[in-house]
């Protein structure tokens, strides 16, 4: 198991007044799943259901009030600093702007250089590294694009050269925050490719940050969808797409139109409303105040825990007791 | 200046033209001047569209299908090198209308528009039902309480309760944001909306309650859309027919069952391949190469660089084939 997360809770206080506490955002509460090395996972969410907090949390980024993160063996507590550069330089990170993620005055080159300079990689290896994951990641003839501003770059070679950068120290997981959401559809899949094959060839973890389902279900195993700040269903790709069992998945399913002409006059099956305030959100299931299947006097009111009806199929909902 | 009152499609033009088309483009041109050169930004599109159909253009971004929307509704910024075409809105050419005619009596009234990202546009510091009323409280087109009544009406009809009209902008959820802004955009009972990407901002439910919202609107109202977008699978959420377009230019417009089943140029079948699907096992292909600047755009087709099936004919530029249910740009259908 490369990367193991445990109970995560990540919470972020709000403003205080004077002595008085004014409460939470609970944007990590109590998520738990692993991860195997060579395995890409997909966490699937809304904005705002704490995905991003997730990922900012596993990178040491925010911090943790409680759980156990444990990568490679070693435990996590975000405190360590020695910790910290150790798991830096062994995740590699998949931003969603590619050109908000580059520097701007910086060239190719120099953009690759910098994480060798800070992890101290021998001057000597330095060009060769450099000249290898632009051949990894296509940004060829090699020559003609170290010496280039990020501007002088397309979306999808600004993306490449991102994934060129997060790939540099050889890490062996790679976290990617909704990496083709800014990305136009004839490109998305080229970028979607490109990390999958350098997954298979390095033997890496991938985790995909998305809230398009559609588009890396080719490019992932496992599948953990998010619902307000907890992991509600955890299960395989195609197991999802042919049964999902959570009735927020479901609706998740049913909300992404495949293109078809008689989409103009379908009406799609979608609960009303909003997901919930991450500060106090409902008690029990989360989803119970938008959910069509709610068992009055259980979903309102006790918190489901995870249930397993087929094996390897996990889901937080009480219709599987 | 004394106004003119002669409204914008007069009695006899509408009872005349009941068959013909609500919005008939001719050759619309536009470029904007730029530092180091003129950008094509739009390149002699035309299309018809009949009252009450739907009408979807997808591309990829910098495509043109932005700048086509601001072309037809003459919202243009201040670089324009080249204006030219013809707009028919029910018969009238508009294109003719001075600036001032066209701002008081198409924009908005006739046809409206919800731009990208509009919900975090609205003011903060005014109520919402306010702004949704203002386009009729201008030119004295209603009074107050007329106008509140119909934005009352608007917000039913787009799903927000009438409770909200009394909210500031911020007191709403990015969905409420996104319907007030559609609210606004059919206050003045228009007969044409330009929808430019009205749900990428918002999540993958509430943007499905907002198209659901917007077919039951278009049923309900009669209404005809215009729907810009680059995500082709929601694109066919809103589409009778389909325009696709390639470095500002119109290369397919097609019936959607043509379109979505089997579409015609070589582009909109790369484009289609490469759309992601859901329920059926197909793994999405991508097309290698970019689009050609439009500062300098290549002599003949301009997709024929990256076209797989490219002869000696795509050196020329091809015209546009009609055929049953599809016109498209491209040599093959000669």
């Amino acid at each position: 198991m490369l990367l193991s997360v445990k109970e995560l809770r990540t919470w972020f206080e709000l403003k205080r007044w004077g002595f008085l506490r004014a409460g939470f955002v609970k944007a990590v509460d109590g998520m738990t799943f692993q991860v195997k090395l060579g395995e890409a996972v997909t966490v699937v969410g809304e904005s705002g259901s704490g995905k991003t907090t997730l990922l900012r949390t596993i990178l040491g980024l925010a911090q943790p009030v409680s759980g156990e993160i444990v990568f490679d063996g070693r435990k996590m507590d975000g405190q360590n600093r020695e910790d910290l550069a150790w798991l830096r330089s062994n995740v590699g990170f998949v931003q969603q702007d590619p050109y908000g993620a580059l520097a701007p005055f910086m060239t190719v080159r120099r953009i690759l250089n910098e994480p060798l300079i800070i992890n101290k990689v021998d001057e000597s290896e330095q060009e060769q590294r450099i000249r290898g994951v632009l051949e990894e990641v296509r940004l060829i003839p090699v020559e003609d694009f170290l010496p280039k501003f990020p501007h002088m770059l397309s979306g999808g070679q600004q993306q490449r050269l991102v994934i060129a950068r997060a790939m540099i120290l050889r890490p062996k997981l790679i976290v990617a925050d909704e990496p083709v959401s800014m990305l136009d559809a004839s490109v998305r899949v080229e970028v979607l490719e490109l990390i999958g094959r350098i997954q298979k060839a390095h033997n890496l973890s991938v985790i995909y940050i998305t809230h398009d389902l559609s588009s890396v279900r080719y490019f992932s195993e496992r599948v953990f969808i998010v619902y307000a700040a907890k992991m509600v269903e955890k299960t395989d790709v195609r197991e999802v797409v042919r049964k999902p069992l959570h009735p927020y998945t479901q609706a998740l399913l049913n909300a992404i139109p495949d293109p078809e002409p008689e989409n103009a006059t379908r009406f799609r099956d979608i609960p009303p409303g909003e997901p919930p305030s991450l500060i106090n959100p409902p008690t029990g299931c989360r989803f119970h105040p938008r959910c069509p299947h709610i068992i009055k006097g259980l979903c309102d009111v006790d918190e489901p825990p995870e249930f397993e009806p087929t094996p390897g199929h996990f889901v937080e909902c009480w219709l599987y007791k | 200046m004394k106004p003119q009152t002669t409204p914008v499609t007069g009695k006899p033009a509408d009872s005349t033209t009941k068959d013909g088309p609500l919005l008939k483009v001719e050759d619309i041109r536009l470029y904007f001047r730029a530092t180091n050169g003129v950008v094509r930004a739009v390149e002699d599109v035309s299309f018809q569209l009949r009252s009450g159909r739907s009408l979807a253009v997808i591309g990829e971004s910098g495509c043109g299908k932005t700048s086509l929307a601001r072309a037809i509704l003459r919202l243009l910024p201040r670089n324009v090198d080249t204006y030219t075409g013809r707009v028919f809105l029910n018969g009238t050419d508009v294109m003719q209308f001075s600036d001032e005619r066209f701002r008081r009596d198409v924009r908005w009234v006739k046809i409206s528009m919800v731009s990208q990202a509009a919900m975090n546009s609205l003011n903060p510091v005014l109520k919402v039902g306010l702004q949704v009323a203002e386009p009729l409280l201008l030119d004295h087109r209603a009074s107050k309480q007329e106008a509140m009544a119909r934005a009352e009406e608007v917000f039913r009809i787009v799903g927000v309760p009438p409770a909200f009209l009394d909210r500031y902008a911020f007191e709403l959820s990015g969905g409420m944001r996104q319907r007030a802004i559609i609210a606004m955009a059919l206050v003045a009972n228009p007969v044409l909306v330009i929808l430019d990407e009205p749900t990428s901002a918002l999540d993958v439910l509430t943007q499905a309650n907002i198209m659901n919202a917007l077919k039951r609107i278009r049923k309900e109202l009669g209404l005809s859309f215009i729907f810009i977008t680059h995500d082709i699978a929601t694109s066919s959420d809103l589409a009778d027919e389909v325009i696709c377009m390639y470095a500002g230019q119109l290369v397919e417009q097609s019936n959607a069952e043509v379109f979505y089943r089997e579409a015609l140029h070589p582009y909109s079948r790369k484009l289609m391949a490469s759309v992601p699907t859901l329920r059926v096992e197909k793994k999405p292909e991508f097309i290698t190469g970019e689009p050609p600047s439009l500062l300098n755009p290549p002599q003949g087709c301009r997709f024929a660089a990256r076209c797989p099936q490219r002869f000696e004919r795509c050196q020329e530029e091809p015209p546009l084939f009609i055929r049953k249910d599809a016109a498209v740009k491209c040599w093959l259908y000669e």
